[in-house]
């Protein structure tokens, strides 16, 4: 782990240090965060046909579901955008968010054996999904350039802030497994409402119907929820519309909080839920 | 110079489950019904949640249990620690705080140098992956580093005998050819600290040959091992030391012949000594009843660990009720393995014509030196009739002893601190010469 000159010596105690992420030891097991990543991605693809392409028919199903239901059937509003192209650079980031979100809360219940039997820093556990499910959005990003290319639309200065919601959409939900994964291993009732919650969540953020359906008097409330600012920072940026700041910056913010309450529940409960399991 | 490993004063509470005091009525059942999330929210947060008085260990209430009590030792660098104990004892625990699994609950310990853990085989490996890819993962979560793996990959393949597999789903191994090449992986790990538990030693005898040889050669590298095992013969072999923990506390720190010793004849269940005292209750009938079986040493002490070398006895007493029955007992020792070694029969020539009297009789069997290998032997005592198909009591596995071997050269082994095959040890000659060159004309 370490040089091979230096003792590395390690003092084990009771109590946990109060601190986020110890970031030195992390660096020290890089090569395992590597494979642990390897790892989710061969596992979710293995015996599959299709492989990596289902990375791209997944989203592209429910995009055209979507499509049907709500551009052709309802004609929701969206400011004379059409519809496909509405949706898909939305969907895509949400794929994202909630496969990861329910993947990692739930990665130290589904490794639960490995937990008890050997040490490394247990966030592995969640920056595994986090970064591993990447791989499919990349692949899934052709969705949204052939759309893009389709309806022809032109490249605009917006796009200079899309680093910025990328890195929101990947810190939004390790920062929510953070506070869920070691809740979910104490009290399996996570597990439970999770699968439920996930499929309510959809409605709640402008994937499928636009921003603008929402009332004023709504929409303080409507951004409280973080997802809401990294969806519509993501269709503004690649659609050229003008940024919703106050949901960006809402967000960034519920996110940041999330992130350093959650690291430092997560350090203090990741040494106990052993001897919970 | 410094400890590679200090333990102190480290001490683990767990709750082992509430009792419910709540009575059993309808109107309480459905009190239940509605209390029963916060009754649950109370017992998973009691699980690590302890109150003052149980930490200080003034209140001892029921539904705590000190795994773990007031432990405290240290281990000098290049030191191979046997830790004994019977099952329950806190040795797991032991080792899941010094791998950092669980913290302690009191207490502290360091650790000086990179420390491997092995409490089980092929931690991380899964079926979908290759070979290749679980010799990785398996590899970089016991704490390697991949270009290490990378130098050491033809190796540990080659170790495995896995071959051409390397790139097949482990899947689709069969569970042997799974398990040589986890093992293959921890071989070839290059700790500073190793700490194994014996759990590891499955697979075939070949294979638990293999894997305690392999222990044996780091122990003798100069790292610093400790071993947890139940394998009396192996603590005894590999270890310069023994720790002895019984409920979570060091009974014995001492050299691994002593605890293993200590071990031994302390223990309830495996015994060197079995004694009836209430007649009634022996093994027999009312013509003749078992009262005691014992191994003793070439004095007549009862010994549970019996020098390789040395004579020992197997004695049984019997008493004898009614006259008339022509008896013979026999002995038959068994290996830990289930193989019957050998029997041997009451070779009193007078027995088998004439029947005993009634009254108290001692027979002792005296075992030569030199004739079984290192191991934990079971005796079973059977009494039967000469001619007819009666037999009054059959004992199996009564007796319990161990023998074992300092590998100090004036043994079957020699000097080698591995533990060679076979059951039985006998201590040959062996005649070499050198042959000259020009002489060498036969092979």
């Amino acid at each position: 782990m370490l040089e091979d000159d230096q003792i590395q010596e390690t003092v084990i105690q009771p109590a946990a240090k109060w601190g986020i992420i110890d970031f030195a030891e992390l660096n020290q097991y890089r090569d395992l965060i590597f494979f642990m990543i390897w790892r989710g991605v061969k596992v979710a693809y293995a015996q599959s046909v299709g492989g990596i392409a289902w990375a791209v028919i997944q989203p592209a199903i429910q995009i055209i579901v979507f499509s049907i239901v709500f551009g052709g059937l309802l004609s929701l509003d969206t400011e004379g955008i059409p519809y496909p192209l509405f949706t898909t650079v939305a969907v895509i980031p949400w794929s994202y968010m909630s496969s990861a979100m329910s993947t990692a809360s739930n990665s130290l219940v589904t490794s639960s054996g490995m937990l008890g039997k050997i040490y490394f820093p247990r966030v592995i556990y969640l920056l595994a999904p986090c970064i591993g499910g990447l791989i499919p959005f990349f692949v899934s990003l052709l969705l949204i350039v052939a759309v893009v290319l389709y309806y022809q639309v032109p490249p605009t200065m917006q796009l200079i802030y899309l680093p910025l919601f990328f890195f929101l959409m990947i810190l939004l939900p390790f920062a929510i497994s953070l506070w869920l994964a070691s809740l979910a291993l104490r009290f399996r009732d996570v597990k439970i409402v999770m699968t439920y919650f996930m499929r309510m969540l959809i409605y709640t953020v402008p994937v499928m119907y636009a921003s603008h359906t929402i009332t004023e008097s709504l929409r303080p409330y409507f951004i409280l929820n973080p997802y809401v600012g990294v969806i519509e920072g993501f269709r503004s940026c690649l659609l050229g519309q003008p940024i919703y700041w106050d949901s960006a910056i809402t967000s960034i913010v519920v996110t940041i909080l999330l992130l350093f309450s959650g690291a430092i529940y997560f350090r203090r409960m990741e040494r106990i839920v052993v001897d919970v399991i | 110079m410094q400890k590679a490993l200090e333990v102190d004063q480290l001490s683990k509470l767990y709750r082992i489950g509430s009792p419910s005091y709540a009575r059993f009525n309808t109107s309480n059942k459905l009190l239940q019904l509605l209390s029963k999330p916060l009754q649950n929210y109370r017992k998973y947060k009691s699980l690590y949640v302890f109150t003052k008085d149980e930490l200080s260990g003034e209140k001892d209430s029921p539904d705590i249990l000190w795994a773990l009590n007031n432990i405290s030792f240290n281990v000098d660098p290049g030191e191979v620690i046997g830790l004994v104990g019977a099952n329950g004892a806190g040795k797991s625990t032991l080792l899941k705080i010094l791998s950092r699994v669980t913290p302690p609950t009191k207490g502290k310990c360091i650790t000086r140098g990179r420390l491997s853990c092995l409490l089980e085989v092929g931690t991380g490996f899964h079926g979908e992956l290759t070979g290749r890819e679980n010799v990785y993962l398996n590899g970089t979560v016991l704490g390697m580093r991949k270009k290490e793996i990378d130098k050491r990959f033809d190796d540990i393949i080659d170790f495995s005998g896995v071959g051409k597999f390397v790139d097949t789903p482990v899947k689709r191994y069969s569970s042997g050819m799974n398990v040589r090449l986890a093992f293959s992986v921890m071989a070839h790990l290059d700790p500073d600290i190793l700490i194994v538990d014996e759990v590891l030693a499955v697979g075939d005898a070949e294979f638990q040959r293999k894997c305690l040889n392999r222990m044996g050669s780091v122990g003798k590298s100069g790292k610093t091992v400790l071993f947890v095992s139940h394998n009396m013969a192996a603590v005894t072999r590999l270890c310069d030391r023994g720790l002895l923990i019984r409920d979570g506390e060091v009974i014995s720190d001492s050299s691994a012949a002593d605890v293993v010793h200590q071990y031994v004849t302390s223990s309830g269940n495996e015994t060197s000594e079995r004694l009836w005292p209430d007649i009634n209750s022996a093994p027999g009938d009312d013509k003749v009843r078992l009262r005691s079986v014992r191994v003793t040493n070439s004095s007549m002490m009862p010994q549970s660990v019996i020098n390789g070398r040395d004579t020992f006895g197997m004695q049984l007493t019997y008493d004898v009720l009614e006259e008339g029955q022509v008896l013979s007992p026999y002995i038959t020792l068994v290996s830990e393995t289930g193989l019957d070694l050998f029997s041997t029969v009451d070779s009193d020539n007078t027995a088998d014509k004439i029947a005993r009297k009634p009254g108290r009789y001692k027979s002792t069997v005296w075992v030569p030196g030199h004739l079984l290998a290192e191991g934990t032997y079971y005796m079973r005592v059977v009494m039967r009739s000469v001619k007819s198909q009666y037999r009054p009591f059959t004992e199996r596995d009564i007796v319990v002893f161990t023998v074992v071997d300092e590998s100090s050269g004036d043994f079957g082994t020699g000097w080698w601190e591995g533990r060679p095959g076979g059951v039985i040890r006998p201590q040959l000659d062996w005649a070499t010469e050198y042959i000259e060159p020009e002489m060498a004309m036969d092979i």
